[in-house]
């Protein structure tokens, strides 16, 4: 098992290594950055002085490892827009972020797990029948409008939950259901597809012939089998609402890490955007690590692979 | 004779399929007598699996079924709750499986699987049961027991797991244990090996068995009685000397046929086959299902089939053949 996770930590090492190093280099495919930081008025004097300024005129591979040793040291430089320390700026906005992503991803699996096990039990029941239409309606329905239904009937009509805002737990339950119920259907359905799968087992089979109560046989023996590709899925949907919950951000006028990365990318604010892209592939490392390792602990034939 | 263990009288087994209903097991018998083994045989689809698994009451649930009796050691099973037969279930009937290499769930050590039926059931300390399954699993010959448990199934062969499984089956010390073709998925060299440990096993802890199997290689070595099925029908029973040296219906026959017996098959004779397949069993079913092959088949084998039976030797059959060492001494 350690040996295992070693081999996998070096893997996440190298590959946030080549993580780096692209979203570094991808910012200057977009064109001169000393020329879309100038404006369209400035002179070529001025976009001279720019480049030497921030040292656009140095080779790439010598800028990119200036940038990522500080980097290293959580030294992103300074945001061009708000001419502060980027690193202070995120950590701020990250908090926010982080809080609804987690509440995302914790109410994505509390409603989507007992769901799709509850829909395999008993399939075409109307559990399973209810189970289905939400997912369908989940997939169907883009969050944007779904943000807006909401803010709609429980912030402007009924007047129970603030519409925008970050400052108490309360602003945070209509992001936190539009960007859970936005992973639940995918969650839901590889739960009861998996959860089918294993119940028609032999083992579980064999573990009701020993007269195992159904709850054991349920949770013990086929949910553990059926949630194996789970971990995975939600791993990459937690890393994706970490950096991609932009469109709820803005809607509920959470001020996040993704809010500030779609103004970054408008202002052309580079270092911002560079750390951002960095921080978000992170998460995807991290969490795809942290579901590696789960697997294995769940599935003792992964260990040996 | 005492009160046999398991009694089973007119047992019916239908699944709903679409479109129609398929009558799987029709009507069948049988008894089984502590400390004896009774051997089901016949082709796939016969209907031996959903009986036995009738017997311990993990059919699924649109699966119908119906029985006059089924007794277990006075316990109507027709009758018995799920909370009973779940008590019955891994502790005074259990069963093994046709596939080893399935049959165990992946995600758990040996040791966990191995104890779980005995820590259900009996009120004994994980020592006690670690300790019971090392002993079953030196007594089913697996070498270094105790370093066994903490493997997964990955780690084992076929061989290995199914004697894990047979292990499994006796942790609570049954007395009965179903084997559902339990060599079947095994290489032919370890499957005489697995079959003789489970019979000498069941003979030294005196219970009695079920072996379902479809090889009457397997069968003339180890039942004390037999059981043929016939497309979902019990079309001969008896003891297993009665089925082998005066076997009555024609089907049995065919099927003694159809394998080499030591001392019985002549050097260079050609072995026999049954011409023809099993007709479907969805919607009503009258007659003799085995008449469509049949070379004796006459109009009367349309009708209701007479049950007879002499001295416990029972078979099905309008017109059932002479003994067979009559009819097929060497001209």
């Amino acid at each position: 098992m350690l040996q295992f996770i070693l081999k996998r930590l070096g893997l996440a090492i190298l590959v946030a290594f080549t993580v780096s190093f692209i979203s570094f280099s991808l910012l200057f495919l977009s064109g001169d950055p000393a020329a879309a930081l100038a404006g369209e008025t400035a002179s070529g004097e001025d976009i001279e002085a720019l480049r030497k300024l921030y040292g656009f005129d140095r080779p790439m591979l010598v800028q990119y490892g200036d940038w990522l040793f500080s980097a290293l040291q959580g030294d992103f430089g300074e945001s061009y827009y708000f001419k502060l320390p980027v690193a202070s700026l995120i950590a701020e906005r990250l908090s926010v972020t982080m809080l609804l992503g987690v509440c995302g991803i914790s109410f994505a699996l509390l409603t989507a797990v007992p769901l799709g096990v509850a829909a395999a039990i008993r399939p075409n029941s109307l559990i399973d029948r209810v189970a289905l239409f939400l997912s369908v309606a989940g997939q169907a329905m883009p969050s944007f409008w779904f943000g807006l239904i909401l803010i709609v009937v429980f912030a402007i009509q009924l007047g129970w939950l603030p519409p925008s805002g970050a400052s108490t737990w309360r602003h945070f339950v209509m992001p936190t259901i539009v960007l859970g119920y936005y992973a639940m259907p995918a969650i839901m359905r590889l739960t009861r597809a998996g959860m089918l799968e294993v119940l028609n087992s032999d083992y579980i089979r064999t573990a009701r012939a020993k007269g195992a109560p159904e709850m054991r046989v349920m949770f013990k023996h086929a949910l553990r089998n059926a949630i194996i590709p789970v971990v995975s899925l939600a791993a990459v949907q937690m890393g994706f609402m970490l950096g991609g919950s932009i469109v709820v951000e803005s809607i509920f006028a959470l001020h996040g890490a993704g809010f500030l990365a779609w103004e970054s990318i408008g202002r052309n604010d580079l270092p911002t955007v560079q750390a951002l892209i960095l921080i978000f592939s992170m998460f995807y490392i991290v969490f795809t690590f942290l579901a590696d390792v789960l697997n294995a602990w769940l599935d003792p034939r992964m260990r040996s692979s | 004779m005492a009160d046999p263990l398991l009694s089973v009288r007119n047992l019916s087994i239908d699944i709903p399929v679409g479109g129609g209903t398929l009558h799987a097991v029709r009507g069948i018998d049988f008894d089984l007598q502590r400390g004896e083994v009774l051997s089901i045989v016949g082709e796939s689809g016969s209907g031996k699996s959903l009986t036995s698994l009738a017997v311990m009451g993990l059919l699924g649930k649109q699966i119908d079924r119906r029985a006059d009796r089924m007794d277990f050691d006075g316990v109507d099973l027709t009758r018995a709750s799920r909370r009973k037969m779940r008590s019955l279930r891994g502790a005074r009937m259990s069963m093994i499986f046709q596939e080893p290499m399935t049959s165990l769930n992946p995600a758990y050590t040996i040791g966990d699987q191995l104890t779980e039926a005995l820590l259900l059931h009996r009120n004994v300390s994980r020592e006690a049961a670690r300790d019971r399954a090392v002993e079953l699993l030196e007594k089913v010959g697996i070498t270094s027991a105790a370093s066994r448990l903490g493997q997964y199934p990955h780690q084992l062969s076929g061989g290995l797991r199914q004697r894990v499984m047979i292990a499994m089956a006796l942790m609570c010390g049954p007395e009965l244990i179903i084997a559902d073709e339990p060599t079947t998925a095994l290489d032919v060299t370890i499957q005489a090996q697995i079959l003789r440990l489970l019979v000498d096993l069941v003979r030294e802890m005196d219970m009695a068995m079920i072996l379902i199997t479809h090889d009457l290689g397997v069968v003339a070595r180890v039942a004390d009685k037999v059981a043929v099925m016939y497309a979902g029908e019990l079309v001969e029973t008896g003891t297993a000397g009665a089925i082998f040296n005066a076997p009555t219906h024609p089907y049995t026959r065919g099927l003694l046929r159809c394998i080499p017996l030591p001392g019985k098959t002549e050097r260079g004779s050609t072995l026999g086959t049954i011409p023809g397949i099993v007709p479907s069993l969805i919607g009503d079913i009258s007659g003799c299902a085995f008449r469509t092959r049949c070379e004796h088949a006459v109009d009367a084998c349309r009708g209701d089939i007479p049950r007879r039976e002499e001295d416990g030797h029972m078979f099905r059959c309008v017109h059932p053949q002479g003994r067979r060492t009559e009819e097929e001494a060497p001209a």
